[in-house]
């Protein structure tokens, strides 16, 4: 296996090689994958801190539901989504099948409940600490939601980091919704499987080692950027 | 600070509305096709040339010919180039597609180990071979996915008048994946395998494994195209599609797919009447 000894030297080879395809694939990498994860945000966040404060009927059952879907299996939200958006789905008016932003709604699919069920366990916890002491303050249960989000940012940003991670390392989905279509919709998972597929296992080991070392780099911005907040905010 | 909170989720919702649709539609089309004309790099090579030619640029989804097939009869592509002459003449006849054309053939190999332990290397009937495979027992790695090249193998099998499927999981081994999975998978086992002559001429793992038989006729693949019917699904682009499926026939695509090479060799022939 000489595939194995060759893949370091040919990834640092490959990153110095300023190669602008290899470059316009890891950005698109990131572009679909960070989105997926705003936009999981945006659902997550709001979702989670309602079911750790909310109080009602059937609270448990969607708390349930919530944490299963963290498993949902890529290949099968990528069937849902090809089938919704095809020309013969529901959706396929819209033109969006085989575009990137088909990715990401795939990828916001399955990051959602992630940032949903992390943020429910994350802010229940908060909230029982400080609930009484806010309700005696007379704030609202929105004010709450937003007071307990805010207090909670530092773990938070945890959770969307393993949203992150669950996005840029996924290929199911994105192969399917995608097509992985040459400087269209192919990104760094789904270059690793053709590559994979044309047997050029070193370049699809670089690859994967380049996109070991990208996610290394964004969690390190994300610790960075919690680490002066936190600085900040002692002083 | 609640209020703070309430407005950055604002923000991000209208950001992401505002990004999201952000990529353009230019002036393309889909080309459902197989993974032997992608991963042999063939596509890559000839497509630049058409959209220099045309300002159309070829969006190319490549999978198996049966999915393929299944995509356009959904309406997700304009134009399909697979080879499995049957279903590509179903699928025309059931009005999905306008009309089939030949385009260009390449021929299956059967690839095996250097051992070669079933004793088939330079046969010259492939169906003697694989006969002589089942009777050895000796591993044969399937495709398994419906594909062209699966639908292949299994009309040699019949003819050889093999019951695999009666043999899946002992010598006969359905990987249901691609051309190159299963060939990493065979070459892994040990195994033989069917391959078309492009994508083996392009693989880069080959480890011990060669061609052991080639040259028979009913190894011949031959490669079709056919538009989506516009009829079936308005959203097809008819006059882009044509206009490259014109330019594949003419003589400028068939020189170009004359003229392709991988590592020196020819591996399609135009043969577009």
């Amino acid at each position: 296996m000489q595939d194995f000894a060759g893949t370091f030297a040919h990834s640092v080879g490959l990153i110095l090689s300023g190669d602008a395809e290899l470059w316009a694939v890891v950005l698109l990498s990131l572009k679909v994958s960070l989105l997926a994860v705003f936009a999981s945000a945006v659902i997550g966040l709001p979702l989670g801190a309602l079911l750790a404060v909310g109080r009602f009927r059937g609270r448990q059952a969607v708390i349930v539901l919530v944490n299963a879907l963290m498993g949902l299996p890529p290949v099968v939200v990528g069937l849902s989504v090809y089938m919704i958006l095809s020309n013969s789905g529901p959706l396929g008016v819209l033109q969006l099948l085989y575009t990137p932003t088909a990715m990401i709604i795939a990828q916001t699919i399955l990051v959602a409940p992630i940032i949903a069920a992390l943020t429910r366990e994350l802010l229940e916890g908060l909230n029982n600490e400080y609930a009484e002491q806010l309700r005696s303050f007379g704030v609202s249960r929105m004010g709450v939601v937003a007071t307990l989000l805010w207090d909670g940012r530092y773990g938070l940003s945890t959770a969307l980091l393993a949203g992150f991670g669950r996005a840029i390392a996924e290929v199911g989905a994105v192969i399917i919704v995608g097509g992985n279509i040459n400087h269209v919709t192919r990104v760094m998972t789904t270059t690793i499987a053709l590559e994979t597929s044309r047997g050029n296992l070193a370049l699809a080991m670089a690859l994967g080692v380049l996109l070991i070392l990208l996610a290394i780099m964004v969690n390190a911005s994300v610790a960075a950027l919690g680490m002066s907040g936190r600085a900040a905010a002692n002083v | 600070m609640a209020g703070a909170i309430w407005r950055i989720w604002l923000g991000l919702v209208v950001g992401v509305a505002l990004i999201a649709p952000a990529w353009g539609a230019g002036d393309f089309i889909v080309l459902q096709s197989t993974t032997s004309t992608r991963n042999s790099g063939l596509l890559d090579a000839i497509l630049p040339v058409f959209q220099a030619d045309s300002g159309t640029e070829v969006r190319v989804v490549a999978v198996g010919t049966g999915q393929a097939i299944k995509n356009a009869v959904n309406g997700d592509g304009d134009v399909l180039m697979v080879h499995a002459r049957a279903a590509e003449e179903e699928f025309v006849a059931q009005g999905w597609g306008v009309e089939r054309f030949d385009l260009m053939f390449n021929d299956f190999v059967l690839v095996g180990p250097v051992g070669d332990p079933a004793g088939v290397a330079g046969m010259d009937d492939v169906v003697a071979a694989i006969g002589r495979i089942a009777q050895s027992r000796a591993v044969f790695t399937s495709r398994g996915d419906d594909s062209g090249t699966h639908k292949a193998e299994l009309a040699l099998w019949q003819t050889a008048g093999v019951d695999v499927a009666a043999q899946s999981g002992t010598w006969y081994r359905e990987t249901g994946a691609g051309m190159g999975t299963t060939l990493n998978i065979g070459i892994g086992m040990g195994g033989y395998v069917l391959s078309d002559r492009a994508s083996w001429v392009a693989f880069g793992n080959r480890q011990n494994h060669r061609i052991v038989v080639q040259g028979d006729a009913r190894l011949i693949n031959q490669y079709g195209v056919i538009l989506v019917n516009p009829a079936r699904h308005p959203r097809v682009r008819a006059t882009a599609g044509q206009g490259f499926i014109d330019w594949l026939l003419g003589p400028a695509g068939q020189a170009e797919i004359a003229n392709f090479r991988v590592r020196g060799q020819q591996v399609f022939f135009p043969n577009a009447k």
